[in-house]
Parts: structure tokens; C-alpha cells; sequence
């Protein structure tokens, strides 16, 4: 069976080749083209999911060794793979997600002139990021996760003739390469550490490496997972990103790309679990980031970047679940599937309601569309009631176990951090009903003579309601027994956290602030009629549009300063190295000059120096005696 | 034998049997090369006087040209018989030495002197004088410059034919050099080498007067760095009691055993040894070209005719380093810890000197005479290595090297104008736009000079280098990668105006010449690009021939 493995990653990239090679007598089949191997990729996956449940718990590791890369001395990376319960677990999410985000694309695009090579992207994109969860060495990880990066700055830059999706292209582009970084370095750091970086040997040296230098591959390891999974403080790419087509935040944030961070810390947890202040600033960025992005998605009109946001959000709850070590990895791991469930199916949605609506994005120009679109009403309605965590849907499960796992770390910290978690489901719940009361509810605030919303066609509703399915069941299967944590123990390890306050306490808690944000959304937004045009708001609420402040802070610090620094440097470049560079060659044409002189033509002053330097020579061979 | 011996033989026997004298042993087979050589230009010579003016060119040119490729067969036939290595031995009374280094560098010599003997054939670049075909050098050579006999010569259609007996006996004594085995010998291959070339410098057709300056000025600082060297001997002679290379070396490390009675006052005293050896080590480097006995290189480069510059160049470095070697690595190994920071000094500023002064240059053939100083200089960091690495890079270095440098001067003689060759640097804008071909070829030399991957001048400066560094002057090779760093600057500058100048309008022509220049040229390009994408093989071989006798 592990030669399947290689056939997974193989499928999209055909695809991508024949999309992307194949030219114009592709243009009329390219869509089904892209999607047959999307499925393809999908059932393989599942064949091989059911070959892992036939194999006892320890016994499910499959490894194809393809060939070796590179060897040059004792540098030596093997193209080969790796499956095992983690990234089975990712197989099935991409391969899944990503075919019905496909088949949904097949109406979402139908009127794109581009739409072949849309598709050829989109399973590049597949190919790239199972690449880089199948991989097993971080170098290969590397090349899937280069082309993650790759792709999606092709997606989100699709629209290339609008120059806003192509500056928001080149800014995922540029803040990731930020986070590649971090990765690259690690990698070096593992080579010099433990002179491999196959996961088996390098994750199984960590007990006999210093702490310091595990904090160090940790930290970078952490920068790169802040890059691609839009973590602070490398999240300003994320909002900007929604420039791409709706189907391509859909991929970006619940089956792929943003999952990469999440990956790599669960996969490198051995790393971390031995490095605990790596760890500290690991659940610091995720609680940072998953208040930030909640409070970002409060206040956006525009409804995928309220979406967004919540990505942000939701992400920050991983990596917070990530960084609380083995009490943590499984759960994370959890809401990363069952949020790859609903939050695809909200963008999908939300897609759907820009179809109808004339790709209005503002949803201060909804409202009402319940009636409208009675499909997309009802399966956004349950992708919204799992991300707020309504008891019994998915979210429900993951997140609590979350919250739960947060105040399980321990004295001050836990309450910080379990304090931060319960908060930001209190403000989940508030801007996600926002979103619900301002587009399906109220009075309607578009324009009947040129708005006609209707229902999205057959192609684009069958693959939101499947979704929503997901949405509702999978965390409560996950649940049943400890079913999923079961699954991944192997890899991930588990332990049961010691919560100072019950679970049943937890859960109330939840149930409190859940029903409090909610309670506040209706306030401000179901009873009270929704302005047109956006009040002024308050200081907070202006910031928050402006996510935070966040490209006004890079402005100032790494913009400004850059600019600065590149100017001082090409001062310095100028004035000291070409100076010098230049001087010498000056200093080097007088000196010849000067020299020259010597050469003066006449015989007798040649005879001179010649007898000079034959005193100098017999002088010098006898001083080296000593005579 | 040593020659102590030889001569109380000579002694004995003389005082046994009065009035006769026993004929020297001479083992003509292993001498072949060199006697080849000589009695071709003794038949040159008596060709002068016997043919007529007619058909001299073309009887001296086959005959140079069999001379040339005999001699250089018998090299391969002494080689191949394992004179290089197994059967190395001293022959003709201990006065050459037969072994490895020899043959290699009589067999590099023989091989340049026969493409030079190639470029001082031309007679198609220069326009015909009266109809008559003229050549690079002077129709009567005795003729006053611009005077009137000098113009009934070459109405007449005389041409010097002689330059071929006198390079014979040039190449003969340049065989020789490196082969002496004690130090008479090598002075005299060393008159016998350079009497000729004081000649030839004068040949020049055009521009007679700056040859005949460049002329005297070689023989008289050549005569003044000759009786520096002849001193040494005197003083040499006077602290080992003889001459021979082994003997002088047994002295240096083992003392002096049987004190000569005639020489008891001076055997063994350490000031002649040391003051000698500087004495016959400047004799050497005068004609390799170091700084700071070099002056005399860039006026007599410039004077002379080109193709002889050429051959100069080539062949005499090659003759002069070999000669170098075997001294300091067969007489002087014994004080190599006096010789060798004396030499690393020596080397430093011949490669620093060469490469700056070269920058202000603005004559092709000045600025390739700088070029020559410098690499004298890297040459030099490869000779004091001390190493048979050191032997081995070296006698590379001067393979690749002594190519290159034919081919740019047979290059130079290529671009003409109304006065002859076009030498003046801002003549050459712009020829890569005009002549593509013969600019590239020299863009190739140039590269190699500069030591550019690819060409034989990289694998030879790494060779050196790498020998330098091995031998511990890991500082000499710093300086040495700094001079070639400076001296790239040049290099590419000429590229630079070559390719990227606008061409002049009253620029000079590329003259197409006969098929004699082409060979050389393109075997110059072709050793160029062969040791420099495959040296592995020709630095192998140098290697085998890297071991001297003693």
C-alpha cells in the first residue's frame, strides 16, 4: 500500500501540469480535468485511511523512499515519504475539502475566460501542501511548503488586471517569505544539531540535545508557522488575501495553507515538549492572535474579511491547543478539522451570497436573504452554529476541549490562558451572529431594480451542504470513546491535563459567555435596524477596520525603517566600499604612475638600479645568516 | 663522477703518458637535441653563403623547421627510452644533466621555438616592397637607418634570412641552459643564447632606431648582469672548490672534505657561498625578468620585431626558470632557509611591480612585457616552493604560459595600420566590432594571462599557488591572488575596449595573414583552452618529470 503515497501528491501535480501545459484545447474541459484529479488524489486517500485502520495502532507508519535528492558528503536529504495518523488525518482534510471546493469552483468560475488555469492552480496548491504533510524530512517539508506559497500568491493574484489582488498577491508573497525563513534557518540549525533532518532521527535526538539550542529550532519553527498561518505578528496578509476568488479562501483557510503552521509545531512536537520556553511563546502567539482576530472580525463590513478574521481566530485557538504540548496536540488537531469543515463551508457560502448579490461584499448591502437563498441560508446557518460552538455541532467538542486543555496548563498561566480562550469565544459568538443578523436578517438594504439574489446552482450548493454535514457531525464522532484522540496518540502522545476547574464548570462557562455574545449581537443588530453606511464607532472599532493597525504598524517600523536602513547602506555602499574600492584603484593608478617614472629610458640609471638591487640581494642573503 | 676526480685523473694520465690527451666521453645520443639544433644553424649559416638570395628563405625556413622537429622527436625518443626518470643520468663529463626537468623543458622550448619560427616566417602582413615579399625584419641589417643604403637594400628586395641560423643557435644555447649540470656550462649556454637575441632585437624592419636602442640596451645590461653572474662562479668556485652542481651542493651540506691547497684561504668560508649564490641567483633572475632587474624587459619587448618579441618571451622564460630551478633545488637546497625568504621578498615585488606599473600602460607590447614581470612573479612563488609539487607546477606553468604569450604577439603583429603594427592601446577601441574573430582569440589570451577558469593560465596560477601554499607561504599566495586581482584589471580592460569602444575612424586593419601565423595563433589557442579544461593529463606528466639528478 505505501506505494500509494507517492501517487497522492503525484495525481494534483499531473494535473497542474496538464492544465497549466496543455493550452487552449484544455479550455472547455480543464474544470473537470482539475477536479477528477482532485478526487482522484481524495479516493486514494481513502483507500489508504482504510488500509491504516486494518493495521494495529503501533503499526500504522508507511514510509516510500522515492530516491535519494541530494548527497554531498555527509549532507544527505532522500526524497521520501511519510504517512502516518498526523498526516493521514491532513491527507483526508485536503483531498476532501479541497475536491468539493474544486467541484464547487466548477459554477463559482463558470464565467472566468481563465478558468483552465484556475484549476491548474488550485491542484498545484493540493500537490504542494500534501507535499509538505507527507514529506519526511524537514527539507522536503520545505519544498511543499515553498509551493504552498507559490500557489497561493498565484490564487490570490488571480485577478491579476485589479491592482489591489495583485499588491495583496506579492503581500502574502513577501509576509510568508518572512516565515520561510524561519523555516530555512531551523533547518540549518537541525543539520548542525543533529546532522540529519529526517523527522525520525532528528525527533528522536531531542532528549540528548541542549535545551538552548531546541529553543532556538523552536523559535524558528514558530516564526514560520506565524508566516503561514498568519499568526501575529506576520498576520497582515491574511485580511488582504480575500482579494483572491472566493473558492481560493476557502482552500486558503480551512484545508490548506494556514493549516501548514499547525502541522509543522504538532509534527515537531518533540521539539517543543523539550523546550518549554519555545512553548511559552508558542501559547502566547496563539492567545495573542486569537483575541486580535476576533476583535478584527467584529468590526469588518466586508463579509469574507469578517471571515477572516475568524480564520485568524480560530487559527490562534490551534496554536494556543499546539503550544500546551501533549495535553494539547490531539485537540488542536481537532478543531483544525472540524474548522476546516465549517469554515469552508461559511466562505463557500458566503460565496454563494456574493454570486446572487452581484459580488457585493459589504454587508451593510445585505440583509434578509434568507428567503433568497433558503440553501445557503440553512448551511451557513449550521457552518455558523459549529464555529460558535452551539452545544452538540462540532465546534462545540473541539473548542471546549480547547478551553479546557488551557486552563489545564497550571497556575497563572493556565487562568491567562483559558481566561483569553473563554474570552475569545464570547467575541466569536458576538461577531458571528453579527454576520448571520446582517446577511440573512432585517429588513433588506440592497437595491431591487438591480439586485436579483437567488439561489447558487446545484454544483455550487451540493458542496456547502456536504459541509454542513461535517459541520454538524464530525465533532461529536470525533468524541464518541475519544475516538480521534485515540487515533493520533501515536504520534502526537496525549495526557490528560489536570484543569483546576472541572470540565462540566468549563463547559457552563462557555455556555455563559456564548450565550452573552450572542445576547449582545442581537442587541446591537437584530433589534435595532442595520445603518446603511457604517457609523463612525468608537476608537477601537476604528482600529479594528483597520485590523488593528497592524499595516499602519509595519508602515511605521518596518517600512520606514527599512527604508532608512536601505538608504543609510546605500550611503555607506557609496561612500565607504566604492569609496574604497574606488580609492584603492586610484591609490593603485598614481602608485603605477609613480613607478612608471622609474622607467626612464636611459641605460645607465636601468644599470643603477640594477646594482641597487643586486646590494639588496647579497645584503639580504646575509642578514637571513646572520653573518 | 665528480669532476674533482675527472680532472686528478686528467692529472695522472697526463703525467704517465706526456703530449696525450684523452678524448673526452660524450654520449652524442643522449645530447641529440641540442647537437640537432646547433648543427642546423651551422648549416644555416654556410646555406647564406652557398645559395642564392632566391631560394634562402625557403631552404632556412625547412631547414629550421626539420631541425626543430627532429631535435624535438629525439626529446620524445629520450623521453620514451626512460631519460626522464629510470636511466636519468649526467653526461658529456658532468656538464649535463640528462634527466626529467630536462628533457620537459628542452621538449616545451623545441615546441614554442618551432610555432615562433612560424611567425618569423610571415611575409604576407607587410605590403611588397618593389614587388618583393618582405618579412618582419630589416633588409640589411648593417644598413644606417633611413640612409641610403639602407634604401638600395630594400630596392634590391634583400631580406635578413640570416634570422634563422641566429635563432637556431639561440634555441641551442636555450636547450642547454636549464640542462647544465655545473656552472661554467651555464654560463656559457647563457652567452650562447643571448648573443643571438641581442641581435635579433635589432632586425626590426620599421622603426629601426628604437630597435637598435633596444638592442644595446639588452646586450649592455645583459654583458652587466653576465658579470655579475660570472662573479658569483668565481666566488662560488672559491668556497666549494669546484663547479659542478653536485659538488658545490656536497660542500653546502656536508662541508668542505679535502681542502684544496691552492684554495685554503677561501673553501668553506660561509660569506663566498652566500654572497656567490646571490650573485649567480641575480645572473638568473636578470633573465627570467624579476624586479627589480627587470627594466630592461618593457624597452626591449617594445623595440624588438614581434615575433621575436614573442619567442623572447616565451622560450627564454622557459630556459631561464628551468636553468633557476636546477640550481636552487640541485646546488642550493642545503641553504634553502638563506635562499628562500631572499626569494619570497623577490617574488612579492616582481608580482606586485609587474601588475601595477602595468595599469598606467598604454602600449600593447609594453603592457604585455608588465604582464610578463608579473607572471615572473607567479612563476617565482611556484619555484620556492621547494616541493615536487613546487617542480611540477612550475614546469607547467611555463608550458601553458610560453603558448599564450606567442599567440598575443602573434596577435599584436595582426593589427596594422599606414606605420606597421598598430601597438598603441587607444588603436585597439573598438576591433572586436571590425574584426570579431581576431579580438575573440585575444580576448582568450587575455583571459588565460588573467587566469580565468577554463584556460590554461587558471590550472597553472592554481598549480603554483597550491604548491606555494602547501610549502607553508600561505602569505605569498595571498599577495600572489591580489597582484592577479590587479592584474585582471588591465587584462580586462583591453577587453573592455576592444569590445565595448566605438571603433575609431581611422583605426587600424586587421592584415590577413599567411597560413604560417594562423598555425601559430591557433596553436596557441588550442594548448590555451586544452590545459585549461583538461590540465589533469599535462600536470601528470609534469609531475613525472618533476624529479632532478644529481
Amino acid at each position: 500500500m505505501e506505494n500509494l503515497i507517492a501517487l497522492l501528491v503525484a495525481a494534483p501535480l499531473v494535473g497542474a501540469a496538464l492544465l497549466l501545459c496543455g493550452g487552449k484545447r484544455l479550455d472547455r474541459t480543464g474544470h473537470l480535468i482539475g477536479s477528477l484529479f482532485a478526487v482522484a488524489s481524495f479516493a486514494i486517500g481513502v483507500a489508504l485511511f482504510a488500509d491504516l485502520l486494518g493495521r494495529g495502532a503501533e503499526d500504522r507508519t508507511l514510509h516510500q523512499y522515492l530516491f535519494s535528492w541530494i548527497q554531498v558528503g555527509g549532507f544527505r536529504a532522500d526524497a521520501a515519504f511519510q504517512l502516518d495518523q498526523l498526516s493521514m488525518t491532513f491527507v483526508l482534510l485536503i483531498t476532501g475539502v479541497g475536491s468539493l471546493i474544486h467541484i464547487y469552483s466548477i459554477g463559482y468560475m463558470e464565467h472566468d475566460e481563465r478558468r483552465r488555469r484556475f484549476f491548474g492552480y488550485l491542484n498545484l496548491f493540493l500537490a504542494a501542501m500534501l507535499l509538505l504533510v507527507l514529506a519526511d524530512n524537514y527539507l522536503l517539508l520545505y519544498v511543499g511548503w515553498e509551493g504552498v506559497g507559490l500557489a497561493s500568491y498565484l490564487l490570490i493574484g488571480f485577478w491579476q488586471h485589479k491592482p489591489s489582488a495583485a499588491t495583496a498577491a506579492k503581500k502574502a508573497f513577501l509576509v510568508n517569505r518572512v516565515g520561510d525563513m524561519g523555516l530555512s534557518i531551523a533547518i540549518m540549525l537541525m543539520f548542525t544539531t543533529f546532522g540529519t533532518f529526517a523527522f525520525g532521527p532528528v525527533l528522536a535526538a531531542t532528549g540528548e540535545t541542549s535545551e538552548g539550542k531546541l529553543t532556538a529550532i523552536g523559535l524558528m519553527l514558530l516564526l514560520a508557522a506565524c508566516g503561514k498561518s498568519a499568526q501575529v505578528p506576520l498576520q497582515s496578509w491574511l485580511g488582504d488575501a480575500m482579494e483572491g476568488p472566493t473558492p481560493v479562501s476557502a482552500l486558503i483557510h480551512a484545508a490548506t495553507m494556514v493549516t501548514a503552521g499547525v502541522y509543522l509545531i504538532t509534527r515537531s512536537g518533540a521539539i517543543f515538549n523539550a523546550a518549554p520556553d519555545a512553548q511559552v511563546a508558542v501559547v502566547a502567539v496563539g492567545a495573542v492572535t486569537l483575541l486580535f482576530g476576533a476583535i478584527v472580525g467584529c468590526a469588518k463590513d466586508d463579509i469574507k474579511k469578517a471571515l477572516a478574521g475568524s480564520t485568524m481566530s480560530q487559527i490562534g485557538y490551534m496554536i494556543l491547543a499546539a503550544g500546551l504540548g501533549p495535553i494539547g496536540y490531539a485537540f488542536a488537531i481537532m478543531h483544525l478539522v472540524t474548522h476546516g469543515f465549517f469554515k469552508a463551508g461559511l466562505f463557500l457560502g458566503a460565496g454563494s451570497v456574493m454570486h446572487g448579490m452581484n459580488d457585493e461584499v459589504d454587508m451593510r448591502r445585505y440583509g434578509g436573504l434568507r428567503t433568497y437563498m433558503p440553501v445557503t441560508f440553512i448551511t451557513f446557518g449550521l457552518g455558523y452554529l459549529a464555529i460558535i460552538g452551539f452545544p452538540g455541532l462540532s465546534g462545540f467538542f473541539s473548542k471546549d476541549k480547547i478551553i479546557e486543555a488551557a486552563f489545564a496548563k497550571g497556575g497563572t498561566e493556565g487562568w491567562i490562558l483559558g481566561g483569553a480562550a473563554l474570552l475569545g469565544a464570547a467575541i466569536t459568538a458576538f461577531y458571528m451572529t453579527r454576520v448571520m443578523l446582517m446577511t440573512f436578517f432585517g429588513e433588506k438594504r440592497w437595491d431591487p431594480d438591480t439586485t436579483h439574489p437567488h439561489e447558487s446552482p446545484k454544483v455550487m450548493t451540493i458542496p456547502m451542504i456536504v459541509l454542513a454535514v461535517g459541520s454538524v457531525f464530525a465533532g461529536g464522532l470525533f468524541s464518541v470513546n475519544e475516538t480521534f484522540v485515540k487515533w493520533l496518540e501515536p504520534v502526537t502522545s496525549f495526557e490528560h491535563g489536570h484543569s483546576p476547574v472541572s470540565a462540566t464548570t468549563v463547559t457552563a462557562a462557555t455556555m455563559v459567555v456564548l450565550v452573552l455574545g450572542v445576547g449582545l449581537a442581537w442587541a446591537m443588530y437584530g433589534r435595532r435596524p442595520v445603518p446603511a453606511t457604517a457609523p463612525r464607532g468608537s476608537l477601537l472599532t476604528r482600529a479594528a477596520r483597520r485590523d488593528l493597525l497592524q499595516d499602519d504598524f509595519n508602515h511605521v517600523v518596518l517600512v520606514r525603517g527599512g527604508e532608512h536602513l536601505t538608504r543609510t547602506l546605500v550611503y555607506l555602499d557609496h561612500s565607504l566600499v566604492d569609496g574604497a574600492v574606488n580609492g584603492t584603484a586610484a591609490s593603485m593608478g598614481g602608485l603605477s604612475g609613480r613607478l612608471r617614472k622609474l622607467q626612464s629610458g636611459f641605460v645607465r640609471s636601468y644599470a643603477v638600479q640594477m646594482l641597487g638591487g643586486a646590494a639588496v640581494l647579497i645584503a639580504a642573503t646575509l642578514l637571513m645568516r646572520g653573518v | 663522477m665528480s669532476s674533482v676526480a675527472s680532472v686528478h685523473s686528467l692529472w695522472t694520465v697526463a703525467a704517465e703518458v706526456p703530449g696525450r690527451i684523452p678524448a673526452p666521453h660524450i654520449e652524442y645520443a643522449q645530447l641529440s637535441p641540442t647537437l640537432i639544433v646547433l648543427g642546423a644553424a651551422v648549416i644555416g649559416i654556410l646555406v647564406e653563403t652557398v645559395l642564392p638570395r632566391s631560394s634562402r628563405y625557403y631552404a632556412q625556413l625547412a631547414l629550421s623547421v626539420v631541425a626543430l622537429a627532429a631535435a624535438f622527436a629525439a626529446v620524445i625518443g629520450l623521453a620514451a627510452g626512460g631519460f626522464g626518470s629510470s636511466k636519468a643520468r649526467i653526461a658529456a663529463m658532468g656538464a649535463i644533466a640528462v634527466d626529467g626537468p630536462a628533457l620537459f623543458l628542452q621538449g616545451t622550448i623545441l615546441l614554442v621555438s618551432l610555432v615562433a619560427v612560424f611567425t618569423f616566417a610571415e611575409r604576407r602582413l607587410d605590403p611588397a616592397a618593389h614587388g618583393k615579399k618582405v618579412d618582419s625584419f630589416a633588409a640589411q641589417a648593417a644598413a644606417v637607418p633611413g640612409g641610403a643604403a639602407e634604401q638600395a637594400a630594400v630596392k634590391a628586395g634583400f631580406t635578413t634570412t640570416e634570422v634563422f641560423p641566429i635563432a637556431l643557435f639561440a634555441i641551442g644555447g636555450m636547450l642547454i641552459f636549464p640542462s647544465a649540470n655545473d656552472l661554467l656550462m651555464l654560463f656559457v649556454a647563457l652567452e650562447v643564447f643571448s648573443l643571438p637575441l641581442y641581435i635579433l632585437c635589432a632586425l626590426a624592419r620599421r622603426q629601426r632606431l628604437l630597435s637598435q636602442e633596444a638592442a644595446v640596451k639588452y646586450f649592455l645590461l645583459g654583458a652587466f648582469s653576465s658579470a655579475f653572474l660570472l662573479f658569483g662562479i668565481a666566488l662560488l668556485y672559491g668556497y666549494a672548490g669546484t663547479v659542478t652542481y653536485a659538488g658545490i651542493a656536497e660542500v653546502v651540506s656536508d662541508g668542505a672534505k679535502q681542502i684544496d691547497p691552492a684554495l685554503a684561504g677561501t673553501m668553506g668560508n660561509d660569506a663566498l657561498l652566500l654572497i656567490g649564490a646571490a650573485l649567480v641567483l641575480m645572473g638568473l633572475l636578470f633573465k627570467v625578468g624579476a624586479v627589480p632587474f627587470h627594466m630592461w624587459t618593457p624597452d626591449v619587448y617594445q623595440g624588438a620585431p614581434t615575433p621575436v618579441t614573442g619567442f623572447m618571451a616565451a622560450a627564454t622564460k622557459v630556459a631561464a626558470f628551468g636553468a633557476l630551478l636546477r640550481l636552487l633545488y640541485v646546488v642550493l637546497p642545503g641553504m634553502r632557509w638563506d635562499w628562500r625568504p631572499v626569494m619570497w621578498g623577490v617574488a612579492i615585488v616582481t608580482m606586485l611591480g609587474g601588475a601595477i606599473v602595468a595599469i598606467t600602460q598604454t602600449d600593447i607590447k609594453r603592457l604585455l612585457a608588465y604582464s610578463s614581470i608579473a607572471h615572473a612573479g607567479f612563476i617565482l612563488a611556484g619555484v620556492i616552493a621547494t616541493s615536487e609539487d613546487g617542480i611540477s607546477s612550475v614546469l607547467f606553468y611555463l608550458g601553458a604560459y610560453s603558448f599564450v604569450t606567442l599567440g598575443a604577439f602573434a596577435v599584436v603583429t595582426l593589427v596594422r595600420d599606414a606605420g606597421g603594427e598598430a601597438t598603441h592601446l587607444s588603436k585597439w577601441a573598438g576591433l572586436g566590432r571590425r574584426s570579431p574573430l581576431v579580438a575573440a582569440v585575444f580576448a582568450v589570451f587575455l583571459l588565460a594571462f588573467a587566469g580565468i577558469p577554463l584556460t590554461s593560465g587558471f590550472a597553472g596560477k592554481f598549480a603554483v599557488f597550491k604548491a606555494a601554499a602547501q610549502s607553508g607561504a600561505g602569505w605569498l599566495v595571498v599577495i600572489g591572488v591580489i597582484s592577479s586581482a590587479i592584474a585582471a584589471f588591465f587584462y580586462i580592460r583591453v577587453i573592455v575596449l576592444m569590445f565595448f569602444s566605438e571603433p575609431k575612424a581611422d583605426g587600424p586593419t586587421v592584415a590577413v595573414p599567411s597560413p604560417l601565423t594562423t598555425t601559430a595563433i591557433a596553436i596557441g589557442v588550442a594548448v590555451t583552452l586544452v590545459l585549461g579544461l583538461a590540465p589533469q593529463y599535462f600536470l601528470d606528466l609534469a609531475g613525472q618529470a618533476g624529479v632532478f639528478i644529481r
